[in-house]
């Protein structure tokens, strides 16, 4: 099936959604996502930060169709034309949804370990506004334990339901979920029930704001001070291959793999998570590559020798680099 | 090539005998010497004295405390990431049960030192702090004996709480136009009493 997104066309299979196309495309007309997660089922259709505008339905049907919809739920049709960042009205739409997405949501950036990292930061910086029309108190909740290792923060949360996704999925026995409606909608465990499984460490990781965190890294530092590196190891639950978050010589954090949509590619298992923070636990396999762009580069050397060299390059290709004439 | 007039052409003939004497040279050197008893000093009895200095000096920085004298800083970092000079170092901390008069959000800077060795007195970090918590001062840094001393802990940069230091004209337009806007958690104080629960 032929679709355009953006002025750009690409053949996919069919039952491909209009986000998965675009992901496919890359990173310049995919949509930003909040719930949706690739490899958790039944995942996305809440958050709507990925609306887009289909100004022609099909080959077969060439009208438009009337309000913007949900990428990540509108299955592709054959001749199909979608408009993304080259639609006013979509960026209009998405800078609502962000405002929408922020009413409740605390500006507690400088407190919160997920700054830096937080998918809603990003997005607020990109499409939202700078300040707030709202007015009113929002919304405060107590800070819950849930088990020994991780921490729920309510106020932070923006009901994207990955959690509860994974805690469906990937547990056994499920104990959290969504209680309340509308506008009390909260994240939950069974009337403070812990969760106890293997997996359960995973919630952080999906988490796209600081709602759900690390107890055992609540605090220690801002993530632009620590260095990512990947690790694995032999794991009889997982598949082991993390990724490590140094300070010195310190491992204050273990955290999946994520990609470039900030999903992470494995699961791992609550030991690998929490247990196991010593070098000698782990075999190192290099240093993770870091967007120059992103905030976690700063003060890393090694992304500003990448830096001069993209200068460098860039030099070249205008022809003013100069040549040394030195013996 | 002449540039100036004031060349002298140095003159090895024998001094004759008043002017081996010296004595008209030395009254000479007197009435110079003494002419400046009754001349107004060109420096100050420092620190006696001071120099009138902007308000907006950057010196010694501060640690400001809220108006219920917490300590607004909450250890996000931005000041550390934004120096270039890579002088401040923070750990982080939080903040248990009962500490609420001590530091204003659930998290504080257990440890916030700035060498003032490496600082370069740019102001970026009081540019960065999103709490309005660190300011740059009219003050100056103390000359001190041991380069130890030189790196300034939370003892030396928060405010003593009777002793308060005013940085109200630093603040910009901007900044006190924002802390205008109602219903801002930024802007208002903390209150544990008033946390909702759903």
């Amino acid at each position: 099936m032929k679709v355009t997104i953006d002025g750009i066309t690409i053949d996919v299979p069919k039952g491909t959604t209009i986000l998965q196309a675009a992901r496919m495309i890359g990173p310049e007309v995919a949509p930003p996502t909040m719930c949706y997660y690739s490899s958790l089922k039944t995942s996305g259709g809440y958050c709507r930060t990925c609306i887009v505008k289909v100004t022609q339905g099909s080959a077969a049907n060439p009208n438009p169709m009337p309000k913007p919809v949900a990428s990540c739920r509108t299955e592709v049709m054959d001749g199909m034309v979608v408009e993304n960042v080259t639609n006013n009205d979509v960026l209009e739409a998405r800078k609502g949804v962000v405002e929408f997405l922020l009413i409740n949501h605390p500006l507690d950036c400088p407190v919160c370990d997920q700054a830096g990292e937080c998918h809603l930061q990003d997005l607020g910086y990109e499409h939202g506004l700078a300040t707030t029309r709202y007015e009113f108190p929002r919304r405060e909740f107590d800070k819950i334990d849930i088990g020994k290792y991780i921490k729920l923060h309510m106020t932070r949360c923006i009901l994207c339901y990955r959690c509860v996704k994974v805690a469906d999925q990937l547990t056994d026995k499920r104990v959290h979920g969504v209680i309340h409606r509308g506008d009390a909608a909260e994240i939950s465990t069974y009337i403070e029930n812990v969760i106890e499984n293997d997996f359960s460490g995973n919630v952080i990781d999906v988490c796209p704001v600081g709602a759900l965190t690390d107890k055992t890294f609540r605090f220690k530092t801002r993530v632009w001070f620590t260095k990512p590196v990947e690790a694995s190891r032999e794991c009889k639950k997982c598949t082991g291959r993390v990724r490590l978050w140094y300070k010195g010589d310190e491992i204050l954090r273990v955290t999946g793999r994520k990609d470039q949509w900030g999903e992470v590619e494995d699961f791992i298992c609550n030991e690998c998570r929490f247990e196991k923070k010593k070098t000698s636990d782990w075999k190192i396999e290099g240093p993770t590559n870091v967007n120059r762009h992103s905030v976690i580069s700063q003060n890393h050397y090694n992304n500003l020798n990448e830096l001069k060299l993209q200068v460098l390059k860039q030099q070249k290709a205008l022809g003013f680099i100069q040549i040394d004439k030195r013996p | 090539m002449q540039l100036t007039n004031r060349k002298v052409v140095v003159s090895h003939k024998e001094l004759s005998f008043a002017e081996r004497m010296y004595l008209p040279a030395v009254a000479k050197g007197m009435a110079i010497t003494l002419s400046h008893l009754f001349k107004k000093s060109p420096t100050i009895d420092y620190p006696k004295k001071t120099r009138p200095m902007s308000a907006t000096y950057r010196g010694r920085h501060v640690l400001k405390r809220d108006e219920n004298g917490a300590e607004r800083c909450v250890a996000c970092g931005m000041c550390a990431v934004a120096c270039p000079a890579e002088a401040i170092t923070i750990v982080a901390a939080e903040r248990k049960k009962g500490e609420e008069h001590l530091y204003r959000e659930e998290k504080y800077a257990s440890s916030f030192e700035i060498n003032m060795l490496r600082c370069i007195f740019c102001g970026l970090c009081e540019d960065a702090c999103p709490k309005e918590a660190i300011f740059l001062t009219d003050r100056l840094v103390d000359a001190e004996f041991e380069r130890e001393d030189f790196i300034y802990g939370k003892e030396k940069l928060v405010e003593k709480i009777d002793k308060r230091i005013d940085i109200t004209k630093r603040q910009t337009q901007a900044v006190l136009d924002f802390k205008k806007i109602p219903g801002l958690r930024h802007n208002t104080l903390f209150d544990p009493k008033k946390q909702v629960k759903h």
